[in-house]
C-alpha cells in the first residue's frame, strides 16, 4: 500500500497525548470554542424538533462546529482503520480477562462484543446499548465527558471537572472490578479461557 | 460550551451551518476532528483493551496520554491568553468557568465511568471506532443519544 511502517505503528503516549492536548488552543483559536465530544450528542438531540426544553435552542449556531468536529473524529478513524498494526495487550489484562471468557484476537475491541456474530445475540445489543446509554446520561449530567471535564476542565483549573474525574475514575474502578466480572462470563457464554 | 449555558440562547433564520460559521471555519472544525480521531485511533486509546488495562492497573499508556494532553492543553491555553492573541473570527479568547454541583458531577461522573468501563469508550472514542468500520459501536453510539435524551427529559426532577 505504501503506508509508511511509523504510520501504521502504535503512537506511544509521548506522541498521542501532546497532539490531544494540543486540540484545546486550535479549537480557542480557531473560533473560541471548548473542546467537549459529548456536547454533540445534545446538539444532534436538539435537531429533533419537539423535544424537552433542554434540547430547544438554536443548534446551529451554538453547536453547529461541535457537529462538524463530530463528524471529523469519525471520518479520522475511517483514516486510521485503514491499516493498522494487530493491538497487544499487557499479560496480566490478558490474563484476568481470558478468565471471564474474552481473549483478544489484535482487534481494538473484543470479538464477543463487536464482531458481526456478537451482534446476532440481543444480550450483546443490550449490553452495548446500556453501556452506550450510561456514557450519554452520565456525560450530560456531569456536564461533559474525557475531552471536556479531563482534559478541558483540568486544564483549566476547574473545580467541578476534578469531581466529575474522580466520578469519572470511580465509576470505572465500579464496572471493571464489580460488573464485567458478572456481565462478561454471561455476554460469552460462560468463561473459561 | 457547558451543560447549562446554551438553555435560552436567542432563536434565529433558518440558514445552513456551514454558512453561518463560514466556510473556512467549517473546514477547519472538520479537520481538527479528522485529526483527533486519527490520534485516538493511532494511540489505540479507543480499545476497549486499553481502558480495561487503565483499571487495572496494568499499563502505564492510558496515563501517558490524558497526563500529557492536560499538560500540554494547559501550557497552550495559557500561551494563547497570555499573547492576548484574538480567535480567527476576531473574538478575544475565553475559557468559560465550568458550572456544576459536586451532586451532579459526581453521580453523573460515576454513571459515565460505569458506561466508560463496559463499552470500553467516551464518546470521542463512540465516534472513531464508528468510523473505523465496527457497527457495534453505532449500537453504543444510539444508546448514548438515548442517555442524553433521557437526561434532558428527567433534568427537571434530578438534582444538581
Amino acid at each position: 500500500m505504501g503506508i509508511p511502517e511509523w504510520f501504521l505503528s502504535p503512537w506511544p503516549w509521548w506522541v498521542a497525548g501532546p497532539l490531544i492536548g494540543a486540540v484545546v488552543p486550535l479549537l480557542l483559536w480557531i473560533g473560541n470554542r471548548l473542546f467537549g465530544v459529548s456536547s454533540s450528542l445534545r446538539h444532534a438531540c436538539a435537531i429533533l424538533p419537539g423535544g424537552p426544553a433542554f434540547f430547544r435552542y438554536a443548534w446551529r449556531d451554538v453547536g453547529g462546529w461541535n457537529l462538524l468536529f463530530a463528524v471529523g473524529i469519525v471520518l479520522g478513524g475511517g483514516i486510521a482503520g485503514l491499516g493498522r498494526a494487530p493491538l497487544d495487550v499487557a499479560p496480566a489484562t490478558r490474563d484476568a480477562l481470558a478468565a471471564y471468557g474474552v481473549t483478544p484476537d489484535g482487534g481494538l475491541a473484543p470479538a464477543a462484543l463487536a464482531s458481526a456474530e456478537a451482534l446476532r445475540r440481543p444480550l450483546v445489543w443490550a449490553f452495548l446499548l446500556a453501556g452506550g446509554f450510561l456514557v450519554g446520561f452520565g456525560a450530560r449530567w456531569a456536564g461533559g465527558c474525557t475531552s471536556g471535564h479531563a482534559i478541558t476542565g483540568l486544564a483549566t483549573r476547574q473545580r467541578a471537572s476534578a469531581i466529575a474525574v474522580a466520578g469519572f475514575f470511580a465509576g470505572g474502578l465500579l464496572g471493571t472490578h464489580l460488573l464485567l466480572p458478572v456481565l462478561l462470563p454471561a455476554l460469552t457464554g460462560g468463561g473459561a479461557a | 460550551m457547558s451543560a447549562s449555558d446554551a438553555a435560552h440562547p436567542p432563536a434565529c433564520a433558518e440558514s445552513p451551518t456551514w454558512r453561518r460559521l463560514g466556510a473556512r471555519a467549517s473546514l477547519a472544525y472538520l479537520a481538527a476532528g479528522a485529526a483527533f480521531g486519527l490520534v485516538l485511533v493511532r494511540s489505540e486509546v479507543v480499545a476497549w483493551w486499553r481502558i480495561q488495562e487503565m483499571f487495572r492497573f496494568d499499563a502505564f499508556h492510558m496515563y501517558g496520554v490524558i497526563g500529557t494532553a492536560i499538560l500540554v492543553a494547559m501550557v497552550g491555553v495559557t500561551l494563547l491568553r497570555r499573547s492576548g492573541v484574538r480567535a480567527l473570527d476576531g473574538t478575544p479568547i475565553d475559557v468559560p468557568p465550568k458550572k456544576g454541583g459536586v451532586v451532579q458531577t459526581l453521580a453523573g461522573g460515576t454513571i459515565f465511568g460505569l458506561g466508560w468501563a463496559l463499552v470500553g469508550a467516551c464518546p470521542g472514542p463512540i465516534l472513531a471506532l464508528l468510523g473505523t468500520g465496527l457497527p457495534a459501536f453505532g449500537v453504543v453510539l444510539l444508546g448514548a443519544l438515548l442517555g442524553t435524551w433521557t437526561y434532558g427529559a428527567a433534568r427537571p426532577h434530578l438534582p444538581h
